[in-house]
């Protein structure tokens, strides 16, 4: 019973000290000049539909849920956004060569196709990021015809 | 024999390459005496370069291996073993020399590095299905590559016209064997082009 005692206070003792490491928030007010946004003409449903379901996670500003006040929440989302962006930064989308522009149209377009994006674990929390077949098809029509042909 | 040949080609290209300079050059210049001189001072700068394409080309051609060894193991169905060479070719695309391409070449080469190189990395880490996905667009991106870097080596540019609306790769023989299909439509295909 004593071991537990302490391994509960130690957990504790865990808990809260590390909700004093910082984390940095992905938060900016200046939307850059080479947003897929204001590089393409984007259909105002559409430019809607990107903020709620992608942009939390492939842009340079989340919109943070309250609980990522919270460790390890706080890390766990820093991490998820981190990776989002490596993969794909619609902020940076003018800054792409038309191959890689061509790649990322074709992944958007197979993820959104198969379910994979946007995950689960955020559209449980998000519900209106999850995206009907009507929102899909419209973005994947969008996205096809963004693609440059050669 | 195919040494010889390709030897005379390299020459050939070579000397072509001088004559469009030394025109060019001698155009500016508009003193075709000088002209004469150029040629001697790069016909002894040849050489060098020659020696800096051989090495080139070797990087070229170790790219082109990896990405037929991942291609078998699509063909043969072998995840885990395309993962690893998913890993191994992303470290060779690292190595490529761009320094004595065209500064267009040199370009278009960092966007296919890049590119492919990103698709490479996807290999190392997923699911069959996921690994095909990526290397259709990878195979685009080599073949392409190839356009600039050449090969000593035929390939045959073969066509599925099944998978994801048609796809092409590139392989060493002349019989198809389909990496997207795999053991399910193997001779899946047909040779649409040759290279060299």
């Amino acid at each position: 019973m004593k071991i537990l005692k302490v391994i509960a206070i130690i957990a504790l003792v865990v808990l809260v000290g590390i909700q004093f490491v910082p984390t940095e928030p992905n938060q900016n007010d200046v939307t850059p000049q080479t947003d897929f946004m204001l590089v393409n003409e984007v259909p105002i449903a559409i430019q809607n539909q990107l903020k709620v379901s992608c942009y939390d996670c492939h842009s340079n500003n989340t919109n943070y849920p309250w609980y990522n006040k919270v460790q390890p929440v706080a890390w766990f989302l820093e991490n998820h956004i981190k990776e989002g962006k490596s993969e794909l930064n619609f902020n940076e989308w003018k800054n792409y060569s038309d191959r890689k522009k061509n790649s990322k149209l074709r992944s958007i377009i197979k993820q959104i196709e198969n379910g994979e994006m946007p995950m689960d674990s955020y559209t449980l929390i998000h519900r209106g990021a999850k995206l009907d077949s009507l929102a899909k098809n419209e973005i994947i029509n969008y996205m096809n015809n963004l693609k440059i042909k050669n | 024999m195919k040494t010889i040949k390709r030897s005379i080609r390299t020459v050939a290209l070579v000397a072509t390459m001088i004559l469009t300079v030394s025109c060019k050059d001698a155009n500016k210049n508009e003193a075709p005496s000088s002209a004469s001189n150029e040629v001697m001072q790069e016909n002894m700068d040849s050489s060098k370069n020659m020696a800096m394409n051989n090495s080139q080309n070797a990087m070229a051609e170790a790219i082109l291996k990896d990405y037929f060894n991942l291609k078998d193991a699509l063909v043969g169905d072998e995840n885990d073993k395309a993962k690893m060479l998913g890993g191994t070719l992303a470290k060779s695309l690292g190595n490529l020399d761009k320094s004595t391409y065209s500064e267009s070449q040199q370009k278009e080469l960092i966007d296919i590095i890049e590119d492919a190189t990103e698709h490479a990395e996807h290999i190392s880490e997923s699911d069959i299905k996921h690994q095909r996905e990526h290397f259709k667009i990878l195979s685009k991106d080599i073949t392409d590559m190839v356009a600039i870097t050449g090969t000593a080596t035929k390939l045959y540019e073969q066509f599925c016209p099944m998978y994801d609306g048609g796809t092409a790769w590139l392989s060493t023989k002349e019989e198809v064997r389909n990496p997207y299909y795999g053991s399910k439509m193997l001779k899946c295909g047909k040779v649409q082009r040759e290279i060299n």
